[in-house]
């Protein structure tokens, strides 16, 4: 039966009108999908991280420990949330709220495949770099207001690392929007039907993983939350949900940085043999997987190496790459 | 980098303290560093310590010798059985007993495969300091490997309390000797391992070369002792320059690097590694027939006198002075711990330096704080 015929769909429908409905709908499959995601990557973390350190990971809850994120979402909820004393209680309270803003809106503008995005916007690339740089709000809030020491450093970190690592990211990014002349992530990867970015741009396409992966703060650049030095960084003072809510904002920041490397660098929902959602989350949760790889096996940069990187390595590059590309499309 | 002291910055600026630890994911057992920081870097340091004091020097004082044992070994975890043959050595030493060449061999044995642990959990605990969790698990592969070896012939995994006064508890066989040769094999194939995965890193390279230096004159007037010094290029080992239970009859060198920094300590950890294995090989091959422990009265009673007996843990020179009033209870035992040498050279080297360098000079000088609290 068709959806649309139900008479309470038809209300609906008419009442608000198409956009609205795709919209409110949108939201809701987004607010599933993200906690969803986020206890599915927490799993493939710690199965991955296990297979390389030759041990079996979780095994208890489920087939393989598939349900183990669950049940820790669970206990997770169930546990108090302690406050500290000398904590900025308004702020501290709404760190943990503000650091999902970006996780759910980001999803609106990614192109899942060619009919699954929630709203088409002519610079959906700007609106999902707008609202990660949210990320970096939240998380100074929180080690501010935790009046912790490890926590303001942490934090301190965070808005340094995210300024530096935006740059070569969106440099990066504008010399594929050079290419396509377009913001629109749809136009993108129909550009890409023949031939990937990736091949293309593979200098802009390693800035962009280098960036995303320091963007979400994950391993070899997890200044922010560096365990042998920060004990947990910006989240140190954090329990139960309210921590669970940074990691559900961590992890579902890495799956749009690879839903983004996808769109921008990997050809979207292009493929042979599955629709365009199977190749694309096929893709996305590679990418993913190659996060985790990379956590698991390297060391962790100093602070000034990391900032050197950025700004000594990193954004002369993708300059140099943009001005390329620029003259390149110019000259052809 | 330059220099900065507490002298050179006025005070109401911008300073801050910081106390990293005692509960510290990276200072592990509890050692509290009082940083005073100006941002990140580190402009004194202060080490705290004494969580951990349980007073072993004073419970020698009210028990007998015999009793002690397993005291012995509880000082530094990591490499209880050097310390545990070393007590039996000191009081030997004191009483004048010869011990019988075969236990004196299986010492040998023991301790060095004691010491290949240690040093496995100290690079590699050094290793997951500067980031990397991977390696670490690794290494406690390889190093379950030996606990297990251990276990079967000591019955404990950390704590051991295997020497007696006049050889060993239990003798070693065939499949303990097997067992070891496999591990051997095993271990120096994991040295390419290794040497992909962490010392040819990149990311490794840049955390460590260069960082916390310790030249040779600042080792020597702090009493740095063991691999830090060596990673300082001073040729000093208790195993060479004292011979003591049988290493003059082995063939093996000692590592040294000139560099001082975090990276040399790691490489001549390494290379110590590769070294004890050859001991090992060397005395297993070797093992002479024969009693493994010497006629020993059950309960000794040590002649009226003193004795300092010095031997290499994996942690540098440790010392045991004994002095006996003809009683079968020490008038006063005092052990010389490295640790506590090695750890206070941080005060002098680390101003200038990160607090993520502070973690990694740490890891990389492999200090246990139960050894220095005693």
């Amino acid at each position: 039966m068709n959806m649309t015929q139900l008479p309470i769909i038809k209300d609906i429908y008419g009442f608000l009108g198409p956009d609205l409905l795709v919209g409110v709908v949108g939201l809701l499959l987004v607010l599933i999908f993200v906690p969803l995601n986020s206890a599915f990557l927490v799993w493939v973390e710690r199965k991955v991280a296990g297979h390389i350190q030759l041990r079996p990971g979780p095994m208890e809850v489920g087939p393989h420990g598939i349900l183990q994120s669950l049940i820790d979402a669970v206990k997770l909820m169930c546990k108090e949330m302690i406050t500290p004393d000398l904590a900025d209680k308004p702020l501290f309270w709404m760190a943990p709220c503000i650091v999902v803003i970006p996780a759910i809106v980001c999803f609106v503008v990614i192109p899942f495949s060619p009919v699954m995005q929630i709203r088409e916007l002519n610079v959906g690339i700007l609106l999902i770099f707008a609202f990660s740089s949210i990320s970096g709000l939240s998380i100074m809030m929180g080690g501010w207001a935790s009046n912790n020491k490890y926590s303001l450093i942490g934090a301190v970190r965070a808005v340094a690392q995210s300024i530096a690592y935006e740059i070569p990211l969106l440099l990066s990014t504008m010399s594929v929007i050079i290419m396509s002349n377009s913001f629109k992530m749809s136009q993108i990867v129909s550009d890409q039907s023949t031939v990937w970015n990736f091949i293309l741009q593979p200098v802009a396409a390693i800035i962009f993983i280098i960036c995303s992966t320091a963007e979400t703060n994950r391993a070899p650049f997890d200044l922010v939350e560096a365990e042998s030095e920060l004990v947990s960084g910006f989240h140190t003072e954090y329990t139960g949900m309210r921590d669970a809510l940074f990691f559900m904002a961590e992890y579902t920041a890495m799956f749009i940085a690879s839903s983004m490397a996808v769109v921008l660098f990997f050809g979207g929902w292009h493929g042979p043999f599955f629709s365009g959602i199977v190749w694309f989350v096929l893709k996305a949760y590679f990418l993913v997987f190659v996060t985790v790889w990379i956590r698991w096996t390297f060391p962790r940069l100093r602070f000034d190496q990391l900032m050197n990187f950025a700004w000594k390595v990193l954004i002369p590059i993708s300059l140099l790459n943009l001005l390329v590309t620029a003259i390149v499309i110019k000259v052809l | 980098m330059t220099m900065k002291t507490i002298d050179d910055i006025n005070i109401n600026e911008r300073l801050y303290q910081l106390n990293l630890g005692p509960q510290h994911p990276s200072t592990h057992g509890v050692l509290h560093f009082l940083l005073t920081l100006d941002g990140e870097v580190v402009v004194k340091a202060e080490m705290l310590i004494g969580y951990t004091h349980r007073g072993h020097e004073k419970m020698a004082e009210n028990r007998i010798y015999e009793q002690f044992y397993p005291n012995s070994a509880r000082m530094d975890y990591l490499s209880g059985m050097i310390f545990n043959t070393g007590y039996c050595e000191a009081v030997e030493k004191l009483c004048g007993i010869e011990v019988p060449k075969r236990a004196r061999y299986i010492r040998v044995i023991t301790s060095e495969l004691n010491r290949v642990a240690s040093h496995l959990l100290g690079v590699m605990d050094f290793v997951m300091g500067i980031g990397a969790y991977t390696p670490f698990l690794y290494g406690w592969d390889d190093r379950e490997i030996i606990l297990d070896l251990l276990e079967t012939i000591t019955g404990s995994r950390l704590t051991y309390n295997y020497s007696r006064f006049g050889g060993v508890r239990v003798d070693i066989d065939q499949t303990f000797c097997d067992s070891a040769r496999r591990f051997i094999d095993r271990m120096r194939e994991r040295f390419k391992l290794y040497n992909d995965l962490i010392t040819g890193n990149i990311i490794f390279i840049k955390r460590t070369v260069g960082v916390g230096v310790i030249s040779k004159d600042v080792a020597l007037d702090y009493g740095v002792t063991g691999p830090t010094l060596r990673g300082s290029g001073v040729n000093y080992d208790v195993r060479k320059s004292e011979p003591y239970s049988s290493y003059e009859d082995f063939n093996f060198e000692i590592p040294t690097k000139e560099e001082g920094d975090c990276m040399a300590r790691y490489l001549v950890r390494l290379a110590e590694i590769e070294q004890s294995l050859r001991i090992i090989e060397q005395a297993m091959n070797n093992l002479p027939d024969g009693p493994i422990r010497a006629d020993v009265p059950c309960f000794i009673t040590p002649p009226a006198g003193d004795c300092y007996h010095s031997f290499e843990s994996a942690r540098g020179a440790v010392g045991y002075y004994i002095v006996s009033d003809g009683t079968r209870i020490p008038y006063r035992l005092k052990v010389r711990a490295p640790s506590f040498s090695n750890l206070f050279v941080m005060s002098k080297i680390i101003p200038g330096h990160f607090v993520a360098d502070l973690v990694a000079i740490f890891g990389s000088i492999d200090v246990t704080v139960p050894e220095i609290d005693r």
